[in-house]
C-alpha cells in the first residue's frame, strides 16, 4: 500500500449547471452557418460542440456536435458532416482555436464543393445558435489525499466530473483538466497526472470516464 | 402532492442535492408567478406541481391569477391562434378589449415579488408595473411564425422585461432582451403519470365502455382546432380500412378557451357513424387520462401547432409508441424512427400508425427509447433546476457565473 500523501492544497469539487440562452440567430445555408460561426460568442461554439456530452449520457444516435449533425442530416452534406465530427476537440485548448478549426473545415469544403452553397434548409429546419451559460457551484466534497479523492469521485455528480474535465480546460483555458492539475501540483505525482491528462474524454460517456479515473487512482493507491 | 425526496428513486440523490444547492442561493427572494387560469392547460398544470416543490426547497414562491371576462378571453384566444400563425381577423377593438382588461389587472393585481414571472400573453401588460424588481416573460406557445400585428403589439411589452423564456429554439426571435430555452416538463409522480395497477386501467376502460378486443389508438388533447381532432379521425379511418382498431379522443377544456365546445361538436358530428370512436370529455380527471394512455397501443398527437406538446412526453414516459406532428416542441421529444414517428399530414399519420400496429417489436423499442429520453431531459426535476438557474441569471449577466 502506498504511503498516504497529504496534498499541499485540498481539492474542492465544484459542479457546473447550465442554461441555454437563445440568440435568435439562425442559418439556412452553409455560407450563413460559416459567417455566424465566425461571429457568434464563444459560448455558442462551446454549446454546440459540448451539449451532447451532458444531454445524451445514454446511447444516442446523435453525432457529437450540432454543426456536423445539421450539415449532414439537414443539408445532406455527409462528407462535411464527417469532417466536422472528426475534429479532435481535445487538441484545442481554447474555444478560439476550436472555432477557427470548424470555420476552416467548412471553408475548405465550400472551396472544393461550390455547389454545396446552393443547398438550404427547409422552414423549421434552420440551424439555431444557442449560448451555453454555466453556473459553477461548490459541492460539499473537499479532499486532502488520493484516497479521499477516489471516494469523492464515486459520489459526485456527472455534472461535477464534466466541469473539472471539460469546462475547466476548454472554457476556463487551463492547461489540462483539474484532476490532473491537482494531482501534479498538490500531490506531486506527475506520472499519474499525465495518465489522467492523457485520456481523450470526448470518446467516452461521463460515467465511463468516472470509472476509468477511479480505476487508475485505485491502482496507484494499491501499489 | 409528492415531496421532493420521493423523486430520488427516479432521478437519483445527486440531482436532488443540486436542487438544494441552488435553492440556498435564492434565499430571501420572493418569486411571484402570474398567469390567466388556475386549472386546465399545460401552464396551470406545471405551476400546480412546481410551486409546492419550489416552496419545499425553500424558495419563497407565490402564484397569482389575473381576472378576465368572456370578451377578454375570446380576444386572447384569437391572439393565441394568430401567434401560432393561424389566419385570424384581428380588429382594433380586440386590442382595446385586451388593454381595458389589462388596465383593470394592472390596477388590481398586487405585485410584491422580487422576481415576477409572467406566463403567456394574457398578463403580459402587467410589466407596466415594473419597478426595481426583475421581470420574466415565459412564452409557452409556438411563435415561430407569428401574426406580425399581434407580435408587434406584444413586443411593446416584452422589451420591458429582463428576460424571456421559450420552449424551443425555433420560437426565438431577435429580441433586445436575454432569452432562454427552457422546455416544459412532466411530473412522473402526478396522477397523470404515476404507475397504475392493471385493475385501475381496466376499470376506466369499463367505465367508458371501451373493450380491449381491438388495438386502441388515442389522442389526449383539449378540443381545439390546433390539435386537429378531425384530422385524427380521418387518419384513423384510413388505418381502419386495413386494421380493425378503435380510436379514443379524450380531453378537457381550459377556462380560458371559449372555442372548445364548438370544436367538440364538430368532432362528434364527424364521429357519429362509427361506434369504435370514443369521444370522452374528461375535465381534470388525471387518473383517467393516465389509464387511457397506458391502455393504448399507439398514442397520437396530430397537432397543427404546438407550444410544446406535453402529452407526447406523458405517453413516452409510459413507454408508448407515439405518432406526432413535426411541430413546436415535439421534435425535441421525438427523434424520428428512434423514439417515435414524426409526421406532417393525415396520410403520413395513418401510414405511421399502420406501421406500428403491424410491427409490435418496433413499436415497443420506440416506446422504450422514448421513456429513456424523457427521463433524461423532460422531468420536473430538470425544470426546477433550470427555473432556479433562470432566477439566478437575472442577477448575473455573464456567460460563466461563479457562485463559489
Amino acid at each position: 500500500m502506498q504511503k498516504v500523501i497529504n496534498a499541499k492544497e485540498p481539492f474542492k469539487f465544484c459542479t457546473r449547471l447550465h442554461l441555454s440562452e437563445l440568440t435568435g440567430l439562425r442559418a439556412t445555408t452553409l455560407s450563413q452557418l460559416l459567417t455566424l460561426i465566425k461571429e457568434v460568442p464563444g459560448a455558442c461554439i462551446y454549446h454546440h460542440t459540448h451539449r451532447f456530452l451532458q444531454q445524451h449520457q445514454y446511447l444516442s444516435p446523435e453525432p457529437p456536435n450540432d454543426f456536423a449533425y445539421w450539415v449532414a442530416d439537414i443539408l445532406g452534406e455527409d462528407e462535411l458532416g464527417e469532417r466536422l465530427v472528426s475534429i479532435d476537440t481535445i487538441q484545442y485548448s481554447t474555444i478560439r482555436d476550436l472555432r477557427e478549426k470548424i470555420a476552416s473545415t467548412i471553408e475548405e469544403y465550400l472551396r472544393d464543393n461550390p455547389l454545396a452553397k446552393l443547398k438550404f434548409a427547409r422552414a423549421k429546419e434552420e440551424f439555431h445558435f444557442i449560448k451555453s451559460v454555466s453556473f459553477i457551484l461548490p459541492t460539499r466534497y473537499i479532499v486532502y489525499d488520493l484516497k479521499g479523492f477516489a471516494e469523492a469521485l464515486k459520489k459526485v455528480t456527472l455534472d461535477s466530473i464534466y466541469f473539472h474535465i471539460f469546462e475547466a480546460r476548454l472554457r476556463l483555458e487551463k492547461p489540462t483538466n483539474d484532476f490532473a492539475l491537482w494531482i501534479e501540483h498538490s500531490l506531486g505525482d506527475k506520472k499519474l497526472a499525465n495518465s489522467i491528462a492523457g485520456f481523450d474524454p470526448y470518446t467516452s460517456t461521463l460515467e465511463d470516464l468516472r470509472k476509468k479515473i477511479i480505476r487508475l487512482i485505485e491502482r496507484k493507491i494499491a501499489q | 402532492m409528492a415531496k421532493i425526496k420521493e423523486y430520488i428513486p427516479l432521478v437519483g440523490q445527486p440531482v436532488i442535492d443540486d436542487l438544494r444547492l441552488l435553492s440556498e442561493r435564492l434565499k430571501g427572494k420572493v418569486i411571484q408567478h402570474i398567469n390567466s387560469t388556475p386549472v386546465g392547460g399545460g401552464v396551470a398544470e406545471i405551476l400546480n406541481r412546481m410551486v409546492p416543490l419550489l416552496r419545499e426547497l425553500g424558495v419563497d414562491t407565490k402564484w397569482d391569477v389575473i381576472k378576465g371576462g368572456e370578451q377578454f378571453f375570446a380576444v386572447t384566444k384569437k391572439f393565441h391562434n394568430a401567434l401560432h400563425g393561424r389566419a385570424e381577423e384581428i380588429i382594433q377593438r380586440d386590442f382595446e378589449i385586451f388593454m381595458e382588461t389589462s388596465q383593470q389587472n394592472i390596477d388590481g393585481v398586487d405585485i410584491y415579488g422580487d422576481i415576477v414571472f409572467i406566463h403567456d400573453p394574457q398578463p403580459v401588460a402587467l410589466v407596466k408595473k415594473k419597478a426595481s424588481n426583475k421581470w420574466l416573460w415565459r412564452c409557452h406557445i409556438d411563435v415561430s411564425n407569428p401574426n406580425a400585428r399581434v407580435w408587434k403589439f406584444l413586443m411593446d411589452f416584452i422589451v420591458h422585461y429582463d428576460s424571456a423564456v421559450f420552449s424551443a429554439p425555433a420560437f426565438s426571435q431577435r429580441l433586445p432582451i436575454r432569452q432562454f430555452l427552457i422546455s416544459p416538463s412532466i411530473d412522473p409522480l402526478s396522477d397523470k403519470n404515476k404507475e397504475l395497477s392493471q385493475e385501475t386501467i381496466d376499470a376506466v376502460l369499463k367505465k367508458y365502455g371501451i373493450k380491449k378486443d381491438k388495438p386502441i389508438i388515442t389522442q389526449i388533447s383539449r378540443f381545439d382546432r390546433l390539435k386537429d381532432p378531425v384530422g385524427v379521425i380521418e387518419a384513423y379511418l384510413r388505418v381502419k380500412k386495413y386494421t380493425d382498431c378503435q380510436l379514443i379522443l379524450a380531453g378537457g377544456a381550459a377556462e380560458d378557451d371559449p372555442e372548445g365546445s364548438k370544436v367538440l361538436e364538430e368532432v362528434k358530428e364527424k364521429a357519429k357513424h362509427d361506434p369504435d370512436i370514443h369521444i370522452l370529455l374528461l375535465p381534470q380527471n388525471d387518473i383517467e387520462v393516465n389509464a387511457l394512455q397506458r391502455a393504448s397501443d399507439v398514442v397520437i398527437q396530430k397537432s397543427i401547432r404546438e407550444g410544446f406538446g406535453l402529452t407526447v412526453a406523458e405517453a413516452l414516459w409510459k413507454a408508448k409508441p407515439v405518432v406526432a406532428s413535426n411541430v413546436g416542441g415535439i421534435p425535441l421529444q421525438i427523434k424520428h424512427k428512434y423514439s417515435g414517428l414524426l409526421c406532417h399530414s393525415i396520410e403520413g399519420t395513418s401510414f405511421a400508425i399502420k406501421q406500428l400496429l403491424s410491427s409490435p417489436a418496433y413499436a415497443k423499442k420506440l416506446g422504450e427509447n422514448g421513456r429513456e429520453h424523457i427521463k433524461n431531459n423532460f422531468l420536473i426535476t430538470r425544470h426546477l433546476r433550470e427555473y432556479m438557474l433562470l432566477f439566478l441569471s437575472l442577477y448575473h449577466p455573464e456567460d460563466v457565473v461563479h457562485l463559489c
